[in-house]
């Protein structure tokens, strides 16, 4: 226990036993679950779990049902991060009082949250979290909409995206605000670790999560889940759309080490223009008509210049 | 299994995942875990299907792809090898399909209420354009 679970290949990580389980509620083909499940069979440990309101809790503890093999809090939208980091600090003085009944077993503390939880309503209680520096995980599971109530835009939904909230018609092109760098605003937190991460590159996410366990102190994973439901594409494109979001730099796959050090972990070889991103998915269609056709063009030039500025970051070491 | 009423509840509710203490949740294979009713393990979702995934293991490399990618832990993976899907937790979204990388493809989707083995036995050739 408590020592770092090595997993070379996917072969080796397939012998994990699963902590989640299947038929929870989540609809075909979500990417919330494959995360979960690759963060969760990271490590043997014991867990710590809390999960703010949104897909991911409703729809894996419909009652009478659980889909969790570890304990589980569930409180308000959003809290988890502090029921989790009021969880970590009992433990550790309890711990300090020599009253646990197993005190070598190490429990990973991980609270899940979805954009919504994270971006908008749960940001000064995840602040606080990672302003005290609990031992503990963050992860966002940001499918950039708030999917669990049909689809209202949220602070992380981008420009051009259709959501009820921000319908696209004859007038508008939908949502109009930029998508909000939670990765920049953690960053200056000057915690630990933080890191963007994938379901497609397993690796990668693997690689950061176990790091993130290994680290004493808070951390945080920002991961992109892409939503069938809300992007409006065929559930079994799940993986092909988390493919374009890395391979495009809509979402570069990046860390930042005690908030100066950046390291971008995956270059794709051969990057994918935007437009093949936003063409896969049906919130962005109204795009492609002539009215709107140059966002496009403004969508790649954004794009661009994130990646050059996290280069230039990753560069001179700020 | 009898559910409470709404004035039997307790304030703030408690579901167990397995009947009995369990020491070391994550060495223990799903099969050896004694799960409780109240675990979605024991839950059925195969109404939801339209299409299934069937598996052909001759073709298969054991990559485990779609073990990794399965959002419904309906893969099973035992010592390293692919050996079915769980048609109880299968959701029938077709990513395992997908993600298979073999030619001819070891998964493929098929409505549900096809015959496996007829379809097994007429499995496409090894397509040569890829």
């Amino acid at each position: 226990m408590s020592e770092i679970k090595k997993i070379k290949n996917l072969k080796e990580f397939s012998t994990s036993a699963d902590r989640f389980e299947g038929a929870n509620l989540l609809c075909p083909g979500c990417a919330h679950s494959i995360i979960v499940r690759e963060i969760l069979n990271a490590t043997n440990d014991d867990l710590v779990l809390s999960a703010s309101t949104g897909c991911l809790e409703v729809c894996t503890a419909v009652y009478p049902y659980t889909s969790w093999d570890a304990s589980w809090i569930h409180i308000g939208f959003e809290n988890c991060s502090t029921a989790i980091a009021g969880a970590e600090a009992m433990y550790k003085s309890l711990k300090n009082k020599g009253r646990l009944k197993q005190p070598d077993r190490n429990p990973k503390f991980i609270a899940f949250g979805g954009d919504g939880a994270s971006y908008d309503i749960g940001l000064q209680w995840i602040s606080g979290c990672m302003e005290r520096n609990h031992d503990m995980m963050y992860v966002v599971l940001d499918n950039e909409v708030y999917a669990n109530t049909g689809g209202q835009r949220s602070s992380s939904t981008p420009i051009g995206s259709s959501a009820t909230t921000s319908p696209a018609g004859s007038i508008s092109y939908g949502e109009k605000m930029n998508k909000k760098d939670l990765m920049g605003i953690m960053g200056a937190h000057n915690i630990p670790y933080a890191a963007q991460v994938a379901p497609n590159k397993w690796k990668d996410l693997v690689k950061k999560v176990q790091r993130g366990f290994a680290t004493e102190g808070a951390v945080f994973i920002n991961a992109v889940s892409p939503c069938t439901t809300e992007w409006k594409f065929d559930p079994k494109d799940t993986m092909m759309l988390s493919d374009l979001s890395t391979d495009s730099l809509v979402f570069p796959l990046y860390e930042i080490i005690e908030g100066r050090e950046i390291n971008i972990t995956y270059r794709p070889k051969n990057v994918v223009p935007v437009e093949e991103y936003l063409a896969a998915q049906g919130r962005f269609k109204h795009l492609f008509k002539d009215q709107y056709k140059h966002l496009i063009g403004e969508w790649q030039t954004r794009v661009d210049e994130n990646w050059a500025y996290l280069n230039r970051r990753e560069e001179a070491r700020v | 299994m009898k559910y409470k009423g709404w004035d039997e509840f307790e304030i703030g509710a408690m579901l167990r995942s397995f009947d009995g203490a369990i020491d070391d949740i994550a060495g223990t294979a799903q099969i050896d875990r004694k799960y409780s009713e109240n675990n979605s393990y024991r839950a059925n979702v195969a109404d939801w299907r339209i299409l299934k995934p069937v598996f052909n293991k001759d073709y298969c490399i054991d990559c485990q792809f779609c073990w990794i990618y399965c959002p419904d832990v309906s893969i099973i993976a035992r010592d390293k090898k692919m050996i079915g899907v769980d048609m109880d937790h299968c959701k029938g979204c077709g990513i395992c399909v997908e993600v298979c990388p073999t030619n001819p493809k070891s998964l493929l989707m098929f409505v549900d209420y096809a015959d496996e083995e007829a379809e097994l036995a007429q499995w496409p050739a090894k397509d040569e354009e890829e």
